[in-house]
């Protein structure tokens, strides 16, 4: 089904400061899609962000949003959710901004399962700054951090937010915008803490630096690398190396936050009234 | 127990106290992090606030829960955190945020001897000069220093007033030792309390510019998810709240900012003084020493020293005009404090020579007692 998104843009603000061929408008897109298709009321959505490329998203949109401080926007979010536990909190962050210096927030809000869905942009490098290495540069790939290459292991996001408690967990690349955008509308609509990774192209910083080619190289090359979640199950570890896993991986039904808070309100309620 | 005029008299700790005064502040909205000598606050409001139906949430660190006021007060919550000294180092950018956002929100610092780790359980008056400039970048702040449990009950409803009718973040500065004193307390009845709340839009959501100010430089603030839909940035932004680099804009909000608190010193400015009128030794002090003062220029008296006080219950913006005018008419100041000298950098600037300075720091830990302060009195 087409949604048309230009009602959610502050097209005012634009042209957006993303570089041509960068992929989080296609992730912007899928989320703006998302939003369409559950058909939520404007005015019912708030967007918080941190510092980052990925993290100034907000500012074209037409909801009430926040343009935080880095690594943080979780912790705002997490604020805004339980005062107003009604509204459609969806935070959009890099991996800079998610994975480096507001790792401790994640792990945090999903243990929490504060009703919240995050929705990280991972273009495996900082941007912003022009193009220091991540959390999420693989061992090996260059930065202007690592000239010699990365010595670092990238680590898998998905996988930490399931171990700390998140309802819903997915990953998809900006080679899979429908499926990235199936995925944003199900993490929209899981009570709970709700991750979608979409792996996403930097061609001016990593793909220049690794010489990745042109924005479509780099497209087709998450198209030609990714391998779904269910098949990657049948393989051996060893081959799964360099491949980006796709799909949800978790769906749980643990209770929400706020839904737990509310049953505290009682609680205090009728103590004080004893 | 019922107390006359109908007031409840109550044995109260300065934490405790300070909690109470937030819910009948109308404070909503609660995120910290365990820290001495300020956790009683927490542990009070994780108990008091869910029973109004407000929220109370531990956050994983001082600077989520920083964070998580803000984001709560941009929901229209009253909104409140409480830390001492290691804290109050984290949670500087984003005081620095809600400072340039103008998301109104309260901070307690308990103060404890620093720096660093320092002595958790010993009073100090360190954080004064970090109350004002803590966060980078110039911005407005207003902080609040109580010296006794009454005062704090008083300071902690005028801080809630102030970050709202502002639009600011207020602080308010306790020492340890009055933030574990008990102190008998008469809390009035809510409908005796002034409250007041941040200025909402007179305009529909079409017409709506988050940062156009009024005369007074505070903009109205909507609160999110009532049909406003507004952008909040920590960039430079002009009138409609989005990024801006443009040096007239980016000089007009910054000036704004400042001018708002400056129009307003008076309503917000809160002094005590005692032997004012004949005295030519005037001790300036804030919190817990200016109890001791109080005590040391009494007794300066009874030896027939015309000694006078003047306690700064408003330390920022800093009383410049008040203590200036004290200086034209006095031959010396003295400024004790529990620091290696923070005050006295204000009140010198204030005197601008028109009368001599004194310090007198004690940083061992212990409070200065009011003998040590008459000594001084006697010495000069």
């Amino acid at each position: 089904m087409a949604v048309p998104i230009d009602d959610y843009l502050r097209t005012q603000f634009m042209p957006h400061i993303w570089c041509p061929g960068c992929g989080h408008g296609i992730i912007l897109g899928a989320v703006l899609r998302a939003i369409g298709r559950l058909d939520l009321p404007k005015d019912e959505v708030c967007i918080v962000s941190g510092i980052g490329c990925a993290s100034r998203a907000p500012g074209y949109l037409d909801f009430n949003t926040v343009h935080t401080t880095h690594g943080r926007a979780l912790a705002f979010a997490t604020g805004i959710k339980i005062a107003r536990p009604d509204l459609h909190v969806i935070v959009l962050t890099g991996d800079g901004d998610a994975a480096a210096i507001g790792g401790n927030h994640l792990i945090h809000a999903a243990r929490r399962n504060v009703g919240l869905t995050t929705v990280m942009f991972n273009n495996s490098i900082y941007g912003m700054t022009n193009g220091q290495y991540s959390p999420m540069t693989p061992r090996g790939r260059y930065a202007s951090t690592a000239p010699y290459g990365n010595v670092e292991r990238n680590f898998d996001m998905c996988e930490l937010v399931r171990a700390a408690g998140g309802n819903y967990v997915a990953r998809a690349t900006t080679a899979h915008a429908r499926q990235l955008s199936n995925y944003v509308e199900n993490a929209i609509q899981t009570p709970g803490f709700a991750f979608v990774e979409a792996v996403t192209q930097c061609p001016t910083y990593f793909g220049r630096r690794n010489k990745m080619g042109t924005p479509v190289d780099m497209i087709e090359w998450f198209r030609k690398n990714s391998i779904n979640a269910a098949a990657a199950a049948k393989l051996d570890p060893a081959d799964l190396d360099g491949k980006i896993i796709i799909g949800e991986f978790y769906r749980g039904d643990a209770p929400e936050y706020t839904e737990v808070y509310d049953e505290v309100i009682e609680r205090a309620k009728e103590a004080a009234a004893r | 127990m019922p107390g006359h005029n109908g007031r409840d008299l109550r044995l109260l700790q300065g934490n405790e106290c300070c909690a109470e005064a937030a819910i009948l502040a109308g404070c909503r909205f609660f995120a910290g992090y365990p820290i001495t000598p300020s956790t009683e606050i927490a542990e009070l409001l994780s108990e008091k606030l869910p029973q109004v139906g407000g929220k109370f949430i531990q956050m994983e660190d001082e600077i989520a829960s920083m964070a998580a006021v803000i984001g709560a007060s941009l929901t229209g919550a009253k909104s409140m955190t409480a830390t001492s000294g290691p804290g109050f180092s984290l949670k500087q950018e984003n005081i620095g945020f809600a400072s340039f956002t103008e998301v109104p929100c309260v901070i307690v610092n308990v103060q404890r001897t620093g720096p660093s780790t320092g002595l958790p359980t010993a009073p100090a008056q360190a954080d004064l000069m970090q109350a004002r400039w803590g966060t980078h970048g110039d911005h407005p702040i207003v902080a609040l220093y109580p010296s006794t449990v009454p005062e704090v009950f008083d300071l902690t409803i005028k801080a809630f007033n102030i970050a709202e009718r502002l639009r600011v973040p207020v602080i308010l500065l306790m020492d340890e030792v009055v933030g574990h004193m008990r102190e008998k307390v008469a809390i009035p009845h809510q409908s005796e309390i002034e409250i007041v709340s941040r200025p909402q839009p007179d305009v529909p959501p079409e017409e709506y510019l988050p940062y156009a100010a009024g005369p007074d430089g505070v903009p109205p603030m909507a609160p999110f998810g009532t049909g406003y839909r507004w952008h909040v940035t920590g960039l430079y932004h002009d009138e409609t709240g989005f990024p801006t680099t443009a040096a007239p804009k980016v000089d007009r909000l910054m000036k704004r900012l400042y001018s708002k608190i400056e129009s307003a010193a008076d309503e917000i400015t809160f002094t005590s003084d005692e032997f004012l009128d004949d005295a030519d030794t005037v001790v300036v002090a804030c919190g817990i020493t200016a109890r001791s003062a109080r005590r040391s220029v009494r007794l300066a008296r009874e030896k027939g020293i015309r000694a006078g006080m003047v306690q700064l219950k408003t330390i920022w913006p800093f009383p410049y005009d008040l203590v200036g005018d004290i200086a034209g008419r006095v031959d010396r100041i003295i400024v004790p404090e529990m620091n290696m000298g923070q005050l006295i950098g204000e009140v010198e600037r204030a005197a601008k020579g028109r009368c001599e300075v004194v310090g007198y720091s004690r940083v061992d830990g212990e409070p200065i007692a009011p003998a040590e302060i008459v000594a001084k009195i006697e010495e000069v």
